[in-house]
């Protein structure tokens, strides 16, 4: 069993760092890789002194401001995205769940919207505004949602899920009608709904990948109780697991985990829908190894989604979750026709 | 020595009251069947002896103690449940299913042992799904379904043993193969066993005692010969019987 744990992840984690050096160098800029790699050298101390100088300066900023920590980003949202959706998948029992199905998602889309469509600024003091009301807003859908399914001191999931349903519809109406009313900001909140990891603020990477990376290690803790739920909440209370408490628990940690990934990129769809299930057919369903599988696949899709959405009409761009879309969509129809 | 009390439970949902005023109790390695007509209450009163509902009123006892005060991974290693089918979406497969029966023996930061491998092992091996081993849950009749869950509940290894009607979607010959492996588990490792059945002949052929309920409350209890009579069958049912003497069947 942990043979075959090993095994994959070891696998995975070869394939994500290949597409983590691909997605460094392929794009609308050549960078030579010798000098990639001096000038990854040089940020080291001690081995500063012995490195010269022979790239130019925006090369520099290129590679160590834009290509890094943009690929580092879609690292990140795409491994969270998928872990959240593997969990929620398993929680609600329900193979068509996404991160996206609790109200997380239109709840962020409404904080960005609100910023996008009126005259606020989208700095304060520095500070990005947009994320920052996202994930305002994602926190609010995720408090509303939670109390509108939470009946007798317990969190039965079929209303959880009919609570998410109903904040994402008027939540969306709220959106559209904010649409409506402006006349600014239009294509900006479309690009923003599709998902884009392009003009997002970079800065806000050395905040949100350890507190993403946290929140992954503490719903892995979980993944024994998620094996058991995941075959029934009712034989978990027979096995002794605490399943009201567990449910809570993974509900909030999976909608930070989400809000997290959404408000640094919007609402780049499918990989938390697929990479689960592309997971899933490959190591199985038990989630000791599911969800860092899933993190790692997420990874690589979404790095390599991201890398060719910037590089096939470049120097523009197509917004993330329109390619996420594309790719994921045909290559998982490919998958479930094989497996059959 | 009494293992499990339920002391004066009612319970109800909303508004309609499914059980009234319980008192139950099962000494250790005694064979309780729940018999009654549908709608009696008896997987009601069965949930509640392993903690899957809460009674509105009153109390179940382990050994004297509060279930629901006793951490809840004690009671799953001593109280195992074997539910009416389930329906598992995810593919995991018979092995996996088996080896949660361990996982209140797991810690929450460990892997299985050599240990629990083995005793998964006996469990599907007495429950006859050895050879189902690799297949997919999804892919069983549910017949065979119901074998895991009740080789999922000896995995526990539990000291009371509660079946939700396990013989309902056997074939024949593993609704004997069943009840002797429980009957067998009963006499030689003195595991307490609880069964709800439909079934009135197996019920008296195979347990110690009878509990009948009626409408929410214990009509009668008592041994399967003082139980089971003409009248009583009547009275509960609503159908005239002849009682024969026999081999029922199995």
């Amino acid at each position: 069993m942990s043979n075959k744990f090993r095994i994959y992840i070891l696998l995975g984690l070869g394939l994500l760092l290949l597409s983590l050096v691909a997605g460094i160098f392929i794009g609308s800029v050549y960078i030579e890789p010798l000098s990639a790699v001096k000038m990854l050298l040089s940020k080291i101390p001690y081995l500063k002194e012995s490195i010269s100088v022979t790239w130019e300066g925006n090369i520099e900023d290129i590679l160590m401001k834009v290509r890094i920590p943009r690929v580092l980003l879609a690292l990140i949202v795409g491994a969270s995205l998928s872990v959240s959706g593997a969990v929620f998948q398993s929680l609600l029992r329900n193979p068509l769940a996404d991160p996206y199905l609790l109200g997380v998602s239109s709840g962020a889309a409404l904080g960005a919207a609100i910023v996008i469509l009126t005259s606020l600024p989208f700095f304060f003091f520095g500070v990005p505004i947009v994320p920052l009301s996202a994930f305002a807003g994602a926190l609010l859908s995720m408090f509303l949602v939670y109390g509108l399914a939470k009946t007798k001191g317990k969190l039965p999931m079929h209303t959880l899920l009919l609570s998410g349903v109903i904040i994402n519809f008027s939540f969306s109406a709220v959106i559209m009608l904010l649409i409506t009313l402006s006349n600014k900001g239009l294509s900006e909140v479309i690009v923003w709904m599709m998902g884009t990891l392009n003009n997002t603020n970079y800065e806000l990477l050395p905040y949100v990948a350890p507190v993403a990376l946290v929140l992954m290690a503490v719903i892995y803790m979980f993944s024994n109780d998620l094996n058991v739920i995941a075959v029934g909440e009712e034989s978990a209370v027979y096995l002794g697991v605490k399943t009201e408490n567990v449910k809570k628990w993974l509900f909030i940690l999976n909608s930070l985990l989400t809000a997290l990934a959404v408000s640094v990129s919007g609402l780049i769809g499918f990989v938390g829908l697929i990479i689960p299930h592309i997971a899933r057919m490959i190591v199985g369903p038990d989630h000791r190894i599911l969800i860092p599988f899933s993190a790692i696949c997420g990874g690589i899709f979404l790095v390599l989604s991201d890398t060719l959405c910037r590089s096939i009409i470049s120097p523009a761009e197509i917004p993330t979750g329109v390619v996420t879309a594309i790719l994921g969509g045909p290559f998982f129809l490919y998958l479930l026709k094989r497996k059959k | 020595m009494k293992i499990l009390e339920a002391k004066d439970i009612s319970f109800g949902y909303d508004k309609k009251e499914v059980l009234k005023n319980i008192n139950l109790s099962v000494e250790e390695a005694d064979f309780l069947g729940i018999i009654g007509p549908n709608g009696s209450g008896k997987t009601t009163l069965l949930k509640m002896l392993c903690r899957g509902l809460k009674p509105g009123q009153g109390k179940v006892l382990f050994k004297g103690e509060d279930i629901f005060r006793l951490d809840t991974r004690f009671v799953a290693k001593n109280i195992a449940m074997v539910p009416q089918d389930e329906n598992i979406i995810f593919p995991f497969t018979v092995f996996e299913i088996v080896m949660m029966g361990r996982s209140p023996y797991i810690n929450r930061f460990s892997w299985e042992k050599k240990e629990d491998v083995n005793i998964v092992h006996s469990a599907m091996k007495l429950a006859d799904v050895l050879r189902l081993r690799d297949r997919n849950i999804d892919e069983l009749s549910s017949g065979e379904r119901q074998r895991v869950f009740i080789a999922r509940a000896l995995a526990q290894m539990p000291k009371v043993l509660l079946l939700d009607e396990p013989t309902s979607h056997l074939d024949i010959n593993h609704q004997r193969d069943v009840l002797e492996l429980i009957k067998k588990l009963n006499e030689n490792v003195k595991i307490t066993v609880i069964m709800i059945s439909h079934d009135i002949n197996l019920a008296s052929k195979y347990c110690k005692r009878l509990v009948l309920l009626k409408t929410g409350k214990i009509f009668t209890e008592g041994s399967p010969k003082k139980v089971i009579t003409k009248k009583v069958i009547k009275d509960v049912y609503g159908v005239k019987v002849e009682l024969v003497k026999g081999n029922v069947l199995l």
